[in-house]
């Protein structure tokens, strides 16, 4: 397996810290005066979601992680598992709950998520950055109140709840930021 | 897409050349003469923290010269040869990690005062620095500054006490059993980013005297006859009361080839000529280099040296 030294370190890269497949985030070299001279690497670990500072020798080295981001399609969710489908290969996956985490509040069936993989299995599921999805329950629409900037709990079919103005019924479309989990606006799709 | 455009303004290479000229004028004035040694050397340094670039010729194959990491070898020759006070103001390379304090080129301003005492030393970098950054510069121990900081006294602490505070205070991803090591660690992280303002800062452990002479603290330590100038936590120079022994530093040398072996460094063989020229004997002196590119990104408020330099790595 391949390594890198700490010169080599720069977002993005993924390598194994204490057993788990992180990705670094950001490197900064601190050399004092005369002496030794070191790395300060912030890290994701890609099986939490935990971010760490660690301090590195300069010249230590981290084993490379076998991590990949894919685009898949999302095709179904048996009770149990996700499934995904690579779309060049027709390769199929099965994601679990720990590896879909949220994103499974924000996927519709056909849509296009990245799958990291990990070690040929996915590790961590992320959704698009905008989706659209129904309203499935919701308090009945104020008609014409467009201006009073309130704001209401709306259900999806995934489960998530949403805020939306208060003019938006059952059975309309909405466009989500699914990072921050807000309403962006109506959607005609 | 190419990137031809200069990574400083030009208004700051204007004060970068005004830097220049008013360092010559300085020495001039008080008779120091300027020396233009090589920056292509036969030999090169074996501090184990500081790695040179080998250069080949295609000429001759077999041999391999270095780019000078710092013109202290060749300007300690010139003493040996009955220079009298020197100073040079040039270019030194250093194979290293860039990032935004070091280049692997960089400028050098480097002088050596026989017969002086580092204490007369300090009083004239003060007085070079204060014509470009006016104001007083406080001066402290390491050892102080350390004990401010870290809490315990970095000449006694045993290797356990400083790898425990390493690992409460810091996440060190390594193990180590050199103490200098987490003295390292624990100085750059977490004392020096508190020097504020212009600190000389004193009195360093032994094992980090490289070419400075050693005596022994008011507490009984030993200590590096060894200063720096910090300007608000960016080291800007580093003196020695010179060592003249080449005794000593024949064996410093060894003991830096050792642990270079042992970290499966590149062993770059000893000066010999340094060494000889040191053994025919230099005067009693005290030398210091300093970071032009530094004084200069203190002296325009830079953060980044690339701002402070026409091109960079």
């Amino acid at each position: 397996m391949a390594s890198y030294s700490t010169s080599e370190f720069k977002g993005g890269l993924k390598v194994m810290l204490d057993g788990d497949p992180c990705s670094i985030l950001e490197n900064e070299n601190v050399k004092p005066g005369k002496g030794q001279a070191f790395s300060r690497t912030r890290l994701k670990n890609l099986k939490t979601g935990r971010v760490v500072e660690k301090t590195f020798k300069s010249n230590d080295t981290l084993e490379s992680a076998d991590v990949a981001d894919r685009d898949m399609q999302y095709l179904y969710n048996d009770g149990e598992y996700w499934h995904f489908m690579e779309p060049d290969t027709f390769d199929q996956y099965q994601a679990d709950k720990n590896a879909v985490g949220d994103a499974a509040l924000w996927m519709k069936e056909e849509d296009v998520c990245m799958v990291t993989l990990y070690n040929g299995a996915p590790l961590a599921v992320t959704p698009p950055n905008h989706v659209v999805m129904e309203v499935m329950e919701t308090d009945p629409g104020l008609r014409g109140d467009t201006a009073t900037g309130g704001t209401k709990p709306a259900k999806l079919a995934t489960g998530a709840v949403v805020k939306v103005p208060l003019f938006m019924n059952v059975g309309d479309l909405i466009r989500i930021d699914t990072r921050t989990g807000e309403y962006l606006g109506r959607a005609k799709e | 897409m190419s990137h031809w455009q200069p990574s400083a303004e030009i208004g700051i290479l204007q004060k970068r050349a005004q830097l220049f000229s008013e360092v010559r004028t300085f020495f001039a004035a008080k008779d120091v003469l300027e020396v233009d040694v090589p920056v292509l050397a036969h030999a090169t340094v074996t501090d184990p923290n500081i790695e040179s670039f080998t250069v080949t010729s295609s000429l001759k194959p077999a041999a391999s010269y270095y780019l000078m990491t710092s013109p202290e070898f060749y300007m300690k020759r010139l003493l040996a040869a009955g220079c009298s006070a020197i100073y040079y103001l040039g270019h030194a390379f250093r194979d290293e990690q860039t990032g935004s304090r070091h280049q692997i080129e960089f400028a050098m301003l480097e002088w050596y005062r026989p017969h002086w005492t580092m204490e007369q030393l300090m009083q004239e970098v003060a007085a070079l620095v204060d014509n470009f950054l006016p104001g007083d510069v406080k001066r402290i121990t390491y050892r102080q500054a350390f004990m401010d900081v870290v809490g315990v006294d970095p000449h006694c602490a045993d290797l356990a006490a400083l790898k425990e505070l390493a690992h409460k205070k810091l996440s060190p991803a390594f193990d180590s059993d050199d103490r200098t090591i987490w003295l390292d660690l624990l100085f750059s992280h977490l004392v020096e980013p508190q020097l504020s303002g212009k600190v000389f800062l004193e009195q360093f452990p032994a094992a980090q005297a490289a070419l400075a002479q050693t005596h022994t603290d008011a507490y009984g330590n030993q200590v590096a006859s060894r200063f720096e100038l910090y300007i608000d936590g960016l080291e800007i120079a580093n003196g020695y009361q010179e060592e003249l022994d080449a005794g000593v530093l024949a064996r410093r040398f060894s003991s830096d080839q050792a642990l270079r072996v042992c970290r499966g460094q590149f062993v770059p063989a000893a000066d010999s000529n340094f060494l000889a020229a040191m053994q025919a004997g230099i005067p009693p002196c005290a030398g210091v280099a300093l970071g032009v590119d530094r004084l200069l990104m203190a002296m325009t408020d830079q953060e980044n040296i690339a701002a402070v330099l026409p091109f960079t790595f």
